[in-house]
């Protein structure tokens, strides 16, 4: 009887001791996360890229943050409200520091939105509305439009607020100027007021970040996390990213391939999340040039033809690439933006259907009856399955005649040929944080969209975009987005393929919720 | 009365000799070389004569069904007679593609050894005759190269190849259908480039011994140019173990180009080496399209292995020490 209570009790001992072990060990842990390319600089207005927005946003605050469910939140702004049709103002938070102590104020603000609005920025589309950024107290600034602009709230929610002093005294007031490769001390060295503060940066290598505990939106907009550190690992090879997850190595795949996702999902100590992202991927074909770089084609640009545009989109058969590149996750899109932006409609998402025969006789009306050569430029690196999707669009072409030799490469080097005006044909993804359609057309439908390496130009189109960002009725902003869409479906400058879909594979441990525009917010990560 | 004993005075046939020489005799007593013979044989035949017994053409991409990407090999539930090992992600017939990747790996292993033997042989020759200068040059920038290992030395060179094209292209310049058989040269000059040491090193030794031989002495004295003496009496002499060489460097130049593939920057996906297949195939392997990976690296092991056994074989049947 003794002997058993004895037995009982160690028993119990050992139980508890075990279960105060397992408790330690959950709180205060470091998250190890992989994907498959890194940040591409650190300044927060060189670059409007997901992946190097997510990773800036872990450390550099916006006036405004979006919860799990994207709603809008104050961030460091706590209040804002339209005093004027065209002037917003916004109450700021006190008592705020940087990373380096510095103490946040309007004059950060005022400086972080001009930066933003200078020559190099990337992040001009979504400020260009402002007139002027003013301080009136040190608590309070007010954001004059050029007229009224009631997305203001939205586009704002992109800018992130730098120090002043900081940035002065380190020589970078202006952004990184990306297209040109130019080094500044903001590429490697960040100080935000954000959640997590930068230990380590080596580009394409590892990236460290450590929980900033006197955050000041721990208990405010989030419990406090008990993530500790975090360590990001860029790892190019789909199956390697897949292999540290199962293996333990890492704790989150932010892109793992979607025909290892049973495999990640029957593991008992991994899952996988899954949600409807905000990004849609297409190609662009360029109109504007009066010949392709790269084409048999000499003296003119075939592209130019709306017959070629309309024939190599009905070539592609899109639900193929779903059904096997895709795994059925994507769905098979009329437009280039995704449901849930402001402006998206069934009706509009309707494809052109799936027609060789169709493709082969447009192609022969616009005189190439026996196809042309060109030059497919995609990532590898960046969105799902990228680089096979292009093999497969090769495929496709070739079926009406039309040879793409396919330029597959690093996510940093297509986006850099884009933007020094290098490539005819090109794969892109574009999601919209601002969840409304405005920012479609001024980044890739205006003609002096920065995004918009079509060089389609279209005067209506243009006017449409502007004029929709400072119209406040509903109803006549709404027909407007709707004749802009109807305009840049039409042209088929942007051949759409698919709405993707977001899949996480995560430690069954850590709760990160997933979100629609796929950029996580490790502050509100926890280790259960 | 005693007859003439009964003797064929004529020469030998070339075929007689072959057949008469220790080299056959070797080969015929042992098995494994003559497994490693046939199968080496059978890959040059299917590569020589790929168009004519592949099923498909992987390398068209009009013909491809893309609706048939992942089928399995034909013994498999869900798999189609028509591709026998199955298809890849683009739908490529994966028979069909292996006998053309090894076509490319096959075609790029011979040039790289090619260029590499031309190069190592020459510097070698003249190193070991002229000595002086040209030999201190010449056999201290192979030492300096020996230490680096040959694939980073390709790499390094594949990378600067690559680069310095794309500048020259950016002019405007449509490379269009060259853009295949760019990747192709980029291939065989840097790993032809990283491996002339090994030889020019052999060629050299083996140099210097011919050189002190009497008929080197009697061309000298006899006012023959170093040049003629150096191809027509001291080059014969030392392509013995060249041969060798090149065997073994054979097996080694398909593995650089199936390493330098697989690391993405070889062959592109359209027109796959074994390495590129491989590489494509690796993303599948946790999610159970085995076959994508697993036939290709078959195909590459026996290629290797049987090049490798004939180089071994070949350098102890022409080793006279080893008799």
């Amino acid at each position: 009887m003794k002997m058993t209570s004895y037995a009982l009790g160690f028993g119990l001992a050992v139980a508890s001791a075990t279960a105060g072990l397992t408790a330690t060990s959950a709180d205060a842990k470091p998250l190890r996360w992989a994907s498959q390319g890194d940040a591409l600089t650190l300044d927060p207005h060189a670059q409007n890229e997901g992946p190097t927005s997510t990773m800036i946003s872990q450390m550099y605050d916006s006036l405004i943050l979006r919860d799990a469910e994207l709603k809008k939140i104050p961030g460091l702004a706590t209040s804002w409200s339209a005093v004027e049709p065209s002037v917003w103002e916004f109450k700021l938070r006190e008592g705020v520091t940087f990373h380096e102590g510095q103490p946040f104020t309007a004059d950060d603000v005022v400086f972080s939105f001009n930066r933003a609005l200078s020559e190099t920025s990337d992040f001009k589309n979504y400020v260009n509305s402002i007139e002027e950024v003013k301080k009136v107290d040190d608590f309070t600034v007010r954001i004059t439009t050029k007229g009224p602009n009631p997305i203001l709230p939205d586009q704002i929610t992109s800018i992130r607020i730098m120090d002043e002093e900081w940035s002065r005294e380190h020589g970078v007031e202006k952004p990184q100027d990306y297209a040109s490769q130019e080094e500044t001390f903001a590429v490697r060295n960040t100080n935000g007021t954000g959640p997590f503060i930068l230990t380590q940066r080596d580009p394409g290598i590892e990236t460290k970040l450590k929980v900033n505990d006197g955050w000041w939106g721990w208990g405010v907009t989030d419990p406090k996390t008990n993530v500790t550190e975090v360590t990001y690992t860029p790892v190019a090879n789909a199956s390697t990213r897949v292999a540290a997850l199962l293996s333990g190595e890492v704790d989150y795949v932010l892109d793992p391939p979607l025909q290892d996702l049973k495999r990640i999902d029957a593991q008992p100590n991994l899952k996988v999340e899954q949600i409807n992202q905000i990004r849609t991927i297409f190609y662009g074909l360029d109109v504007g040039a009066d010949q392709l770089r790269n084409s048999s084609v000499t003296g003119k640009n075939p592209f130019q033809d709306p017959k070629v545009r309309e024939a190599m989109y009905k070539a592609i058969d899109v639900e193929a690439i779903k059904a096997k590149t895709m795994r059925g996750l994507s769905f098979p899109a009329g437009i280039i933006t995704s449901p849930g932006v402001h402006g998206f409609t069934e009706d509009l998402d309707a494809r052109l259907p799936y027609d060789v025969d169709a493709a082969r006789s447009l192609l022969a009306e616009a005189g190439y009856p026996d196809g042309f050569e060109i030059h497919l430029d995609c990532p590898n690196n960046r969105s799902n399955n990228d680089e096979a999707i292009c093999q497969a669009t090769v495929g496709m072409l070739a079926q009406i005649g039309i040879k793409a030799n396919l330029n597959a490469r690093p996510k940093s080097i297509h986006f850099k040929a884009l933007q020094n005006k290098e490539s005819d044909f090109y794969m892109l993804g574009w999601g919209v944080p601002t969840l409304d359609s405005h920012y479609v057309f001024s980044y890739l439908g205006a003609s002096d969209g920065s995004w918009n390496f079509t060089n389609f130009s279209d005067a209506r189109l243009d006017e449409l975009t502007d004029a929709m960002e400072v119209e406040t009725d509903s109803a006549k902003r709404d027909a407007m987005i709707a004749e802009a869409w109807d305009i840049l479906k039409a042209s088929n400058v942007y051949l759409p393929l698919h709405h993707q879909v977001i899949a996480w594979g995560l430690n069954a441990d850590l709760e990160l919720p997933i979100v629609p525009n796929d950029s996580p917010a490790l502050r509100m990560a926890m280790w259960k | 009365m005693a007859t003439e004993p009964d003797i064929d005075v004529r020469a030998p046939s070339l075929l007689a000799r072959a057949r008469d020489s220790d080299l056959w005799f070797s080969f015929t007593r042992s098995p494994v070389v003559v497994v490693a013979a046939s199968v080496t044989a059978l890959y040059f035949l299917a590569a020589l004569l790929a168009p004519l017994i592949s099923p498909h053409n992987p390398f068209d991409p009009g013909s491809l069904v893309y609706s048939d990407a992942f089928t399995p090999p034909a013994w498999v539930e869900g798999g189609q007679a028509t591709y026998l090992l199955g298809t890849d992600d683009q739908g490529r017939d994966i028979l069909s593609t292996l006998i053309y990747g090894a076509r490319i790996s096959l075609l790029v292993g011979f040039a790289a050894v090619m260029l590499s033997a031309v190069i190592g042989i020459t510097l070698g020759i003249l190193a070991g005759y002229l000595g002086g200068i040209v030999e201190t040059i010449t056999m201290r920038a192979a030492d300096v190269q020996l230490t680096v290992p040959g694939i980073l030395v390709a790499l390094m060179i594949d990378g600067v190849v690559r680069i310095k094209l794309k500048e020259w292209s950016a002019g405007g310049g449509f490379i269009g259908d060259m853009h295949e058989t760019i990747s192709l040269f980029v291939l065989i000059f840097a790993i032809g480039l990283s491996d002339w040491p090994q030889y020019a090193r052999v060629v050299r030794g083996a140099t210097m011994v011919e050189k002190g031989k009497e008929y080197v002495q009697a061309a000298k004295v006899i006012g023959v140019h170093p040049l003629f003496i150096m191809i027509r009496h001291i080059l014969p002499n030392v392509l013995g173990p060249v041969l060798v060489l090149a065997t073994i460097g054979l097996a080694l130049a398909i593995i650089a180009e199936a390493t330098l593939s697989f690391l993405g920057v070889g062959m592109p996906p359209t027109t796959p080496s074994l390495g590129t297949l491989i590489r494509i195939g690796n993303n599948f392997l946790f999610s159970g399209e085995w076959w994508i990976t697993f036939f290709p690296c078959i195909a590459l092991i026996l290629l290797v292995l049987s090049v490798n056994l004939l180089g071994d074989w070949l350098r102890d049947a022409l080793n006279p020490k080893l008799r």
